[in-house]
């Protein structure tokens, strides 16, 4: 794919002028920005879900122009953020930026947070100008529901309370408080109802904090307030490296959810009635679609999530909206990092069908996640998937977790991160 | 009558379910949907960047399918390969290899390599494998995998299931492996590895 560097680099200063651009006034920031001059798919946020979709439909159609839309410079994988809580990873090892990824496939980058979203019109609104296009796929990741935590204020206690559930500076305050604790303090770690990002993650981030506290803190210990019954995901795994590593360090307690925060006096209540302390207290809030998909109007009747096809994650709710990644309903497969990316794909094959008048093609999707337990062993996870009756199911009798823990699994997650961020980034 | 309405029935059903917009008619996943779904950890057309994930990209077509007839049966040790390949059909199998070897292969990027290890495993290669991988493991006959500019450390871990007795052998193969000390088989991985 030949690139033109010039319009790329245009672009990007486009990028940077909007987001600096506040003293335009709001008449200049309404107008249209990029013209489209061919068929172009806009794709809004540049994560797990995004970059993929954006290099695929590229790489499947290149006379159609594909922009992408992200309102960070950087981004941070969630995947593997737990073990730099832990002091076992760099973040920058998780850090990727955007330019060899824009050059490689001719994706125009635009650095801009998406305001909303006119599907009448086609058009997305940004803080630099509105975007039109022809069909348009949003991997914006997840939101919280803070409403649903009494006490919580968005501004000032995940600075108190990091929830670290979106990596990045979050991830180093957790850290960082975690540092800052005493030998013989107490974690407190609260998981919200399933659907969530990521279901073993909770019980990873317990794992890795567990490590943390056995080689620096060995007098402290963590408890998990979960507001599941039971461990959702790896459950089995998860216990048995429990019990292997970190015997009276963990406190599991299920079926406590956690509705009532206090960051003055560092508690939470549960079901507002038990009262539960800690010297570094780690709030895992509910989640939902991030916020464009609710502005879009593609977040179902559950107001949390959005319903899409599933062979070509179009929207229910509103046409040529697609939705992929954590904030879609995509049945089987998991909110995770992997399905996401499986799921760019098939939505760019059937994108780049419909915008040909081609025919459309059956979903083929993988999930693998692995888990440390340790600073050496991990678990993992692996699904295949494919459509059903307009269901997104597992293929029966495949699938399933590693028989154990081990440091061979451990070595595998090292390389599937290396292979899906490079897949992302080049 | 009977058997009437029951068509009628699944004809509302069906009416239904494409109101809700749920059931589109789409073809069977195609080869490049199929293996799509690899390349997060076999990379990009099936150049890998991870150290002990293989790269599928100009593979053998023919020990790509034998790989995952291998992991489907449990006759080869694995970590999720197992579990994802009872996911597909034989069909679908040999739709992915076919897909993966007609990818430009690329040799894995900048590894740190035992020069002492590599001119061993020169000598050993031309004494052991070379009928079988040929071209310093480029090319291959009949069922051997392309060997050249493998990750060093999908290699180890193949040389050490085969050592362990974890990884079967064809009869032609054992002749040449079981001779082979620890060494040695670290001697050839540095070898293919080193090959671009």
């Amino acid at each position: 794919m030949t690139v033109d560097r010039r319009s790329f680099l245009k672009l990007l200063s486009a990028g940077t002028a909007g987001v600096g651009g506040a003293s335009l006034s709001m008449a200049a920031r309404a107008a249209e920005i990029m013209p489209k001059s061919g068929r172009r798919v806009v794709v809004v946020g540049g994560g797990y879900g995004g970059t993929i979709a954006a290099k695929y439909v590229r790489m499947m159609d290149p006379s159609i122009e594909v922009v992408l839309i992200e309102r960070n410079r950087q981004f941070v994988s969630c995947p593997f953020s737990n073990l730099v809580i832990a002091g076992e990873r760099k973040i920058s090892d998780l850090t990727l930026g955007y330019d060899k990824l824009a050059a490689h496939y001719g994706i125009k980058v635009v650095f801009d947070e998406v305001t909303a979203v006119d599907a009448e019109k086609k058009e997305v609104v940004t803080a630099g100008g509105s975007i039109g296009y022809d069909r348009l796929i949003l991997s914006p990741g997840i939101d919280f529901r803070f409403d649903e935590l009494e006490g919580y204020d968005p501004a000032t206690t995940p600075g108190i309370m990091p929830h670290a559930w979106k990596a990045g500076e979050q991830t180093l305050v957790l850290k960082k408080k975690l540092e800052e604790m005493k030998d013989g303090g107490t974690v407190v770690l609260s998981v919200p109802l399933t659907p969530y990002r990521c279901p073993p993650g909770p019980y990873e981030r317990t794992s890795m904090i567990a490590w943390y506290l056995k080689n620096n803190k060995p007098k402290s210990k963590i408890i998990v307030l979960d507001a599941n019954p039971d461990i959702t995901s790896k459950a089995g795994l998860f216990r048995k490296g429990w019990a292997k590593h970190y015997a009276g360090m963990i406190e599991y307690r299920g079926a406590k959810k956690v509705t009532v925060v206090n960051p003055a006096g560092m508690s939470v209540l549960v079901e507002g009635i038990e009262e539960v302390k800690g010297d570094v207290i780690n709030v895992i809030p509910p989640q939902r679609a991030g916020a464009i998909a609710v502005k879009a109007g593609v977040v179902g009747p559950d107001k949390n999530w959005c319903p899409v096809n599933a062979t070509t994650f179009e929207s229910t709710q509103v046409k040529g909206i697609h939705v992929i990644g954590d904030a879609c309903i995509a049945g089987a497969m998991p909110k995770s990092g992997y399905s996401a990316n499986s799921e760019a794909k098939v939505c760019a094959t059937n994108v780049v069908a419909l915008m040909n008048g081609r025919e459309l093609v059956d979903l083929s999707g993988i999930n693998t996640c692995y888990s440390s337990i340790t600073g050496k062993e991990a678990v993992s996870v692996a699904g295949v998937y494919k459509v059903d009756q307009g269901k997104i199911v597992a293929v029966p009798n495949s699938g399933g977790v590693s028989p154990d823990l081990s440091e061979l699994e451990a070595i595998y997650a090292d390389s599937w991160l290396r292979n899906i961020m490079t897949e992302m980034s080049s | 009558m009977k058997q009437i309405i029951s068509s009628w029935s699944r004809v509302l059903v069906t009416l239904a379910v494409l109101a809700a917009g749920s059931v589109v008619q789409a073809a069977p996943a195609t080869p490049e949907m199929l293996s799509n779904a690899c390349a997060g950890c076999h990379g990009t057309n099936g150049v890998s960047a991870g150290f002990s994930m293989p790269s599928l990209a100009g593979q053998n077509r023919v020990a790509i399918a034998e790989a995952m007839k291998g992991f489907k049966s449990g006759e080869r040790p694995s970590s999720v390969m197992g579990r994802l390949a009872k996911g597909y059909s034989d069909a679908e199998i040999e739709a992915m290899a076919d897909f993966f070897s007609k990818q430009k292969a690329a040799p894995a990027a900048a590894q740190s390599l035992d020069l002492a290890m590599v001119a061993k495993g020169k000598t050993l290669h031309e004494r052991h494998c070379k009928r079988c991988h040929l071209e310093s493991g480029k090319e291959f006959d009949e069922n051997a995998a392309v060997v050249a500019g493998q990750w060093l450390k999908y290699l180890q871990i193949q040389m050490a299931d085969y050592a362990d007795g974890k990884r079967k052998m064809s009869e032609k193969k054992a002749d040449k492996m079981k001779p082979l000390s620890r060494d040695e088989l670290e001697a050839i991985a540095n070898y293919y590895a080193s090959i671009k």
